[in-house]
């Protein structure tokens, strides 16, 4: 043998999986939601989408090569996952620069502080979008009226979402059904055709990004599920206690981020549980601290916190939920 | 549903290219090196020295012990020397090396071909026979098979389970042995079950070897208490543990035995040398061994003596690709790297796998994305990353709690790692360290 042969321990074979296909098996996922953003709001959402991946992917180069003096490794698709996240979780009437800034956030401060992919405790896009949300209020709640396709940006009409609405309504003392009327149907809200974060309003297209995931197996149901499952069964209780003060659970499900949310922000792999039974306390922990912060807290919207907030308790989980071992329990035949 | 384990697990490609290929008696080699350590347990003590006229089948080390094993010879001709020769392991270990001459086989084996069905022995014989014959576990664990059949005092053993998953990819040396020589394999089960005292015999094959698997259900048909279950094809199928609970739904607790849920684990190549044994007189001295891989001109499976160099085997497939770039002792998932094809075939060795050399290297590492597939493949319910981390950073008393001592090594986490972690070389690393701590716990 004149050759040189490998000598490594098992295993020899491995699946061909690899961090970039996972990260581009997101994006992919991300497309139709995309689509829909740019039927509804036209030139806005490419410019904002744009933006946030350029600034995020730049900043992602800038910091590993000149502060952490690495190798950028902007081809592995997480900063693009973080971009598009980003860029979802925004009004397309947002300025150029407050993107911009929310990027660098997002990245400097939610990721690479911590070390980069891997390392971060809370979702990147989120932090970006929470620390804007905070930062500018008035331009972060600012949402452009879906009108079809149209060259607006910054100088799109805008209106309140059904979230807002519902909650003005009930503070002003009028009744659900009374809101309701004001408000889009269901099926025009499953369609997305309301106002909002770009990447939140269209049901349909989000559902269909989850079955591509889900068939990818790029994640399991359970954290989407569990977080679904939990909002549906809280505000349910709710609604049928007092439906005249407390809208129903699919009006829940429909509005505001909560599918965002629990399909591509809840389940990143790195601030998310890493067994089963965990996930699942992560996924309730969400659905119930979101319908605390939209029913009795101030903001209107929550699961953008909620997420944040079971983050945080995320290593707690890893720490003390652990999955069942094989032989743990004795069991004799 | 085909029945199967319950948590974790993967399906790698299974590249059973040597699936048809009939079993080919290799032609004897020139030299053969036999190690006095093929097993688990004490190395054996040589009892020949350089000069000695040996046969086939005449014993040429002795057990030490009661967890050891003998040795036999496999050729018939003159003790060379007894040295270190290089084996699988990457180690120079203690061998005998017999020049051959002829085959002249020691008189007392029955060489015909004759089915012999009767079991005139009784259970203390045929494991006295077992032991004399130097049988180990020949699915890769190697250990000495009336090990396993002396049932201590106070256990009860209800249910023996024959082992022909072969889950790993590639090898098809159970399978075709199973194909092959299954009356002798089936009379080999009854002997099991005889020095068991038990009337029940479950033989598990994964689903993909079907024509394994009908061809077994015919013949069962004389041989009371032998079932044939198929079984999902899902790595780490055949796993000791793994088996029990998908065929009887028992779970060997951690840290325990099959022995303590009322089963005992035998392959089906220990059957067939089981069979030989006691109803032939013939000691384990040969096996059978797949030579294959994706490049390899004819993929074989060959009945192969023990201590036949591998090349002898690479060049009976057709010599060695021009592509090769890594030589497996087993298969893919939990074989050993050998970095010489002198190195001898030994009674564990189920397969050599030539890799070509664009499958040899690893995944690019990066970093851990805490995705959870290697929680979510584990077969026994550990975390590998956390095992992983708690190893690098020599946490041994954290290791010991989560569980490190219960891996098995079957490599999913590893396999299914997208960040190309080598999770199982630390937790390996690990398990070594942990295991050393308990040792001295004890003394």
């Amino acid at each position: 043998m004149n050759k040189l042969i490998t000598i490594s321990p098992s295993p020899h074979v491995y699946e061909d999986t690899t961090v970039k296909r996972l990260m581009f098996d997101v994006v992919i996922a991300m497309l139709p939601v995309l689509a829909f953003s740019i039927y509804f709001f036209g030139m806005g959402a490419i410019i904002v989408t744009l933006t946030a991946v350029v600034s995020c992917l730049a900043f992602e180069w800038l910091i590993q090569k000149y502060m952490l003096k690495k190798e950028p490794s902007i081809t592995d698709g997480s900063a693009l996952v973080t971009g598009i996240l980003l860029a979802f979780n925004v009004p397309t009437n947002l300025p150029l620069w407050i993107i911009i800034v929310g990027s660098l956030v997002a990245i400097g401060v939610g990721k690479m502080s911590f070390g980069g992919l891997g390392n971060n405790p809370f979702n990147p896009a989120l932090v970006g979008r929470v620390f804007l949300l905070i930062s500018f209020p008035v331009q972060m709640t600012s949402w452009p009226v879906p009108t079809g396709f149209s060259n607006s940006y910054t100088d799109a009409v805008t209106g309140a979402t059904p979230l807002n609405v519902m909650k003005e309504g009930i503070g002003m003392g009028e009744s659900v059904s009374a809101i309701m009327d004001k408000i889009p149907s269901h099926m025009e809200m499953f369609y997305g055709h309301m106002g909002g974060s770009m990447g939140e309003i269209a049901a349909v297209a989000l559902l269909l990004g989850f079955a591509y995931l889900l068939f990818r197996k790029v994640i399991t149901w359970h954290i989407p599920i569990s977080i679904i499952g939990t909002i549906a069964v809280f505000t349910g209780i709710l609604w049928l206690v007092n439906p005249e003060s407390n809208a129903d659970p699919l009006f829940h499900l429909l509005t505001g981020g909560v599918l965002l949310g629990a399909i591509f922000m809840a389940t990143d792999y790195v601030t998310s549980p890493m067994s089963l039974k965990g996930m699942w306390i992560y996924g309730i922990g969400i659905g119930l601290i979101t319908v605390l912060i939209r029913v009795f807290g101030a903001y209107p919207e929550g699961v953008s916190f909620a997420i944040l907030i079971m983050n945080a308790f995320v290593p707690l989980i890893n720490a003390y939920i652990k999955p069942k071992r094989f032989g743990e329990e004795v069991k004799h035949g | 549903m085909l029945k199967t384990f319950p948590k974790g697990g993967v399906h790698p490609a299974e590249g059973k290219y040597s699936a048809n290929s009939t079993i080919e008696i290799l032609s004897l080699p020139k030299t053969v090196s036999i190690p006095i350590s093929q097993h688990i347990g004490a190395p054996s003590k040589p009892i020949v020295a350089k000069g000695d006229k040996v046969k086939v089948g005449d014993k040429i080390a002795e057990s030490t012990g009661f967890v050891s094993a003998n040795i036999h010879s496999s050729v018939s001709g003159t003790v060379v020397k007894v040295d270190n020769v290089l084996d699988s392991t990457g180690y120079k270990r203690p061998c005998v090396i017999i020049d051959m001459e002829g085959d002249e086989w020691n008189e007392s084996i029955d060489r015909s071909s004759d089915l012999k069905k009767e079991i005139s022995l009784t259970d203390k014989e045929i494991i006295n026979k077992i032991n004399e014959s130097g049988i180990v576990g020949l699915g890769g664990a190697t250990f000495p098979s009336h090990v396993k059949l002396s049932v201590p005092d106070g256990k009860k053993i209800d249910v023996l389970i024959i082992n022909g998953v072969e889950c790993e990819p590639y090898l098809t040396s159970d399978h075709r042995l199973m194909l092959e020589k299954t009356e002798e394999m089936l009379i080999g089960i009854q002997i099991l079950m005889k020095a068991l005292s038990v009337n029940l015999a479950l033989i598990g094959i994964e689903n993909n070897k079907q024509d394994a698997i009908s061809h077994l259900q015919n013949l069962v048909k004389d041989y009371p208490g032998i079932e044939v279950h198929a079984l999902k094809v899902q790595y780490p199928q055949g796993g000791e543990k793994q088996l029990i609970k998908a065929l009887v739904n028992r779970e060997v607790p951690s840290g325990a035995l099959p022995l303590d849920v009322g089963t005992v684990v035998h392959n089906v190549g220990t059957a067939l040398a089981v069979y030989e044994a006691v109803q032939k007189n013939k000691p384990l001295f040969e096996r059978v061994v797949t030579l294959t891989g994706k490049s390899v001109k004819k993929p074989s499976n060959f009945m192969v003596r023990i201590g036949t160099p591998v090349t002898e085997l690479v060049e009976a497939a057709g010599g060695l690709p021009e592509d090769t770039g890594k030589i497996i002792n087993g298969g893919p998932m939990m074989g050993k790297a050998i970095n010489s094809l002198e190195v001898p075939v030994v009674k564990g060795t189920s397969g050599i796998l030539i890799m070509p050399f664009e499958l040899s290297a690893r995944k690019k590492e990066n970093d851990c994305i805490r995705c959870a597939k290697c929680v979510s493949v584990c077969p026994q319910g550990l975390e590998p990353y956390l095992l992983n981390k708690q190893a690098q950073l020599e946490k041994n008393d954290k290791l010991e709690t989560s569980g490190v001592m219960d891996c098995i090594e079957c490599g999913s986490c590893s396999y299914t790692c997208p960040a190309g972690l080598p999770l199982l070389d630390y937790i390996r690393l690990g398990k070594s360290r942990v295991s050393q701590i308990i040792r001295s716990r004890k003394q």
